[in-house]
């Protein structure tokens, strides 16, 4: 048992502390917001030269190297800095089905693309009357010579507007719900038989609804196994979920400090209102469900690149319902203390509490997960 | 960074094991399955055992017969144990006691009472608490007046666990009544339990079970010898005792064994027709314990493997999350084993029962016994610092507030 940071993890995850700082004030973040994709172009980059868009990705393939403990690290600062980019969208989920299911042709012909930020991928999976059902893909593919023809509709894709391939997920075979029958596609996402439709989710990042009306790819498209989509699929999720619980957990930190800090100055009838005891008491409940919270996060990050596939599932699960439990919690006291401005555009608790919201969200929701290990109950 | 256990952390874990597995009494064991605390014969039996091999004097440096365990290896050891389930070490003798020895006592105080204390042929109790003196424990008033080689003791403790069992107390009075500070007027006393003008009476506590007592002291005369640290440093003593050793506090062991019971007594009763183990509220019910018993397990893991970082004699603050976590796992465990009982949780294991021996037995034994931790239990967030106290802590050590 170890929780020590190697020197190259240290400085990476000072390098990307800085980065925020100096780069992710709020009020750059809402110049941001105005530019045209909804997000940062120049920070992009930056991303890219500091080989945060390839950190997951072998060296061969124009990556960093990375593991799993590096994107927490940098999942961590992003969540404080509450960034907008689609880095969790290119690097983490379109990037992890093509490190894992790719054919080697594959990964040396996309991987180094999307660790120079040139190409940026999506995660099209999710559909509208799915929930959070993962083998509900109505999405078809059928084979037409050595290509294939894709047909249905992806929802909520995050950042699917601005990607340049999505990875989708479409049946081959079976029947709605079946867990066989799934293949994963790569698609050129402005193909003219793609539609897309962008649109801002609550945490202001972007989504997108996407329509295939008799998409053509080649036989080269497939990623993976054909028919057999599904553990792959389950991979990319339990990357996301990792992901997104270092970014909770950075959420959760920035607010627990704004609260804090925010009662140590804010006065009423005459003293401070961290001088309550009901209020320090508040916090303390913050504190321990921030560090809770961390530890499932840092669970998450252990068990991602877990052979057995069971019990990489089991803990990634409890991680998911820790870390959204949490996230609840204290992004729900963080407005709660603030008082009404914390209701408010101007601050940015709400727009992390926003963003917490949305986390929950992603890949299926606390009760879901807990329904899920409910089944499992040994 | 990594969560899993070093392959020699592992090994040291299987050792543990193993010898729980091999030495452990099988009538100790079974009591405690049920659901039982330990006997006083049980917990003595038990520490001998341990003692031998050398692994009783868990927290105390190896010069003092201390095992030398790492941190982690203490919380594994304690795991083990909680588990198995075997009684638990006298935290009075090994974790409190021995220490303070060791770290404030005389050569003579170590020699006579340390070997002593490990082995349990000394039962201690802790004199600390008195009735207007709980949380604030500053506010003690039990007086100890000079005379001689000796002091006077007079007054009253209330709350001395296992108080009826023991052999010595170590107890916190006032030596002096003007202190600038209230701090400032207190020392720490060994005193035999055997001296006269001490009384012992029963607190039988909302289980049934008498575990706590109120201790008076009637013109207790100590020598002056049985004082730890200076006359008037007591308090020193006293925190350090009290921030000393927190690796075993959530004492996570003991809610994941009954978790583990409470399942399998979930399958021998039924919920709308079918075995309650299958029914999807309890099943979740479970499963949301779980995460929370994992979560817990991993940050004491980050806390403990801080203490063996950083051993500058201080605690941890966020060891209060272990406490405030740990109990509420405790109480939240214990809640629902007892509601697993349904409504055999109600009938009381008595021995009025057991005597009419014509009579079928009032529910399962395991279900009695659930109810009574449930209502021990209660006392989880009380003891060692209130769960308040211990966010009183966190406010002014982590949020400074």
């Amino acid at each position: 048992m170890d929780f020590t940071l190697t020197e190259e993890q240290r400085l990476l995850k000072d390098s990307v502390d800085r980065l925020m700082t100096e780069r992710y004030a709020f009020d750059q973040r809402k110049n941001y917001l105005k530019e045209p994709g909804g997000w940062s172009a120049a920070l992009w980059s930056q991303y890219a030269e500091l080989g945060l868009l390839g950190l997951p990705f072998a060296e061969q393939y124009g990556g960093f190297g990375g593991g799993a403990v590096e994107i927490m690290l940098v999942m961590e600062a992003f969540g404080r800095g509450l960034i907008l980019e689609p880095f969790v969208a290119s690097v983490v989920l379109g990037g992890t089905a093509v490190r894992l299911g790719g054919s080697e042709q594959q990964k040396s012909r996309i991987l180094p693309t999307v660790a120079d930020g040139s190409t940026k991928l999506a995660f099209a999976h999710g559909e509208r009357q799915a929930r959070y059902d993962v083998t509900d893909v109505m999405t078809t593919a059928r084979k037409d010579g050595s290509g294939w023809v894709l047909d249905g509709a992806k929802s909520v894709v995050t950042h699917g507007d601005c990607a340049d391939a999505l990875v989708v997920s479409a049946r081959t075979s079976g029947e709605r719900d079946d867990p066989n029958g799934i293949t994963l596609f790569l698609v050129d996402a402005g193909a003219s038989s793609v539609a897309r439709r962008g649109y801002a989710v609550r945490d202001e990042q972007r989504a997108a609804e996407v329509s295939l009306s008799g998409v053509r790819v080649d036989g080269d498209a497939v990623l993976g196994e054909i028919g057999n989509g599904l553990p792959l699929i389950e991979r990319v999720m339990e990357a996301g979920i990792a992901a997104t619980a270092a970014e909770c957990v950075g959420c959760m930190g920035a607010l627990y400090d704004m609260t804090l800090e925010y009662s140590r100055t804010r006065e009423q009838f005459g003293r401070t209102i961290g001088s309550n005891q009901v209020v320090q008491h508040r916090l303390a409940d913050m504190l321990m469900s921030l560090e809770q919270g961390r530890s499932m996060a840092m669970l998450a990050a252990m068990m991602v690149d877990e052979p057995d596939a069971a019990e990489r599932a089991h803990n990634i699960a409890m991680a998911k319902v820790g870390v959204g439990q949490a996230g609840r919690f204290v992004s729900q006291n963080a407005v709660q203390l603030h008082g009404g401005i914390g209701m408010t555009e101007e601050l940015a608790v709400g727009h992390y509490f926003r963003r917490c919201m949305v986390i929950e969200r992603l890949f299926g929701d606390t009760a879901h997960y807990l329904a899920k290990l409910a089944v499992a109950v040994e | 960074m990594d969560l899993r256990f070093t392959p020699d952390e592992a090994a040291f874990r299987d050792e543990v094991r193993a010898f729980i597995r091999d030495n452990l009494p099988a009538d100790i064991r079974e009591r405690m399955r049920l659901g039982y605390g330990p006997r006083k014969e049980d917990t003595v039996r038990w520490q001998r055992i341990l003692n031998k091999r050398g692994w009783a004097a868990i927290s105390w440096p190896e010069e003092h017969g201390g095992p030398g365990w790492t941190a982690i290896q203490k919380m594994i050891f304690l795991e083990e144990n909680q588990v198995a389930p075997a009684p638990e070490l006298s935290s009075f003798n090994i974790t409190m006691l021995g220490p303070v020895l060791i770290q404030f006592g005389t050569d003579e105080q170590k020699k006579r009472f340390l070997p002593r204390a490990a082995n349990l042929d000394d039962w201690w109790c802790q004199g600390f608490s008195e009735p207007g003196a709980g949380s604030d424990l500053a506010s003690l008033k039990t007086a100890a007046k000079r005379d001689g080689d000796h002091y006077v003791v007079n007054g009253q403790k209330i709350w001395t666990s296992t108080a009826h069992h023991a052999d010595w107390c170590f107890l916190l009075v006032r030596t002096n009544p003007n202190a600038a500070k209230r701090q400032e007027g207190i020392s720490f006393l060994l005193v035999d339990m055997k001296t006269p003008g001490i009384t012992v009476r029963p607190i039988i506590s909302i289980d049934g079970s008498h575990h706590l007592n109120e201790v008076f002291f009637d013109d207790v005369r100590v020598p002056v010898e049985n004082r730890v640290y200076e006359e008037n440093k007591g308090w020193d003593v006293a925190k350090f005792l009290l921030g000393n050793e927190r690796t075993g506090i959530a004492r996570l062991g003991k809610s994941k064994e009954r978790v583990r019971s409470a399942k399998e007594m979930a399958r021998s009763v039924r919920e709308g027709g079918k075995p309650l183990i299958e029914d999807a509220a309890f099943r979740q019910r479970i499963a949301q314990l779980e995460v929370d018993m994992k979560a817990l397990e991993i940050t004491q893991y980050r806390v403990v493997s801080a203490y063996d970082k950083q051993r500058d004699g201080r605690p941890d603050p966020l060891s209060s999350v272990l406490k405030v976590k740990g109990t509420e796992l405790l109480q939240s465990t214990t809640e629902l084993a007892m509601d697993v009982g349904g409504p055999m949780s109600m009938p009381i294991w008595a021995e009025e029962l057991a005597a009419l021996s014509n009579e079928p037995d009032v529910g399962p034994e395991w279900a009695t016994q659930a109810t009574g931790s449930y209502l021990f239990l209660r006392a989880a967030s009380i003891y060692g610092g209130t769960n308040e106290i211990q966010k009183n802590i966190l406010t002014k050590a982590v949020l400074r507030l």
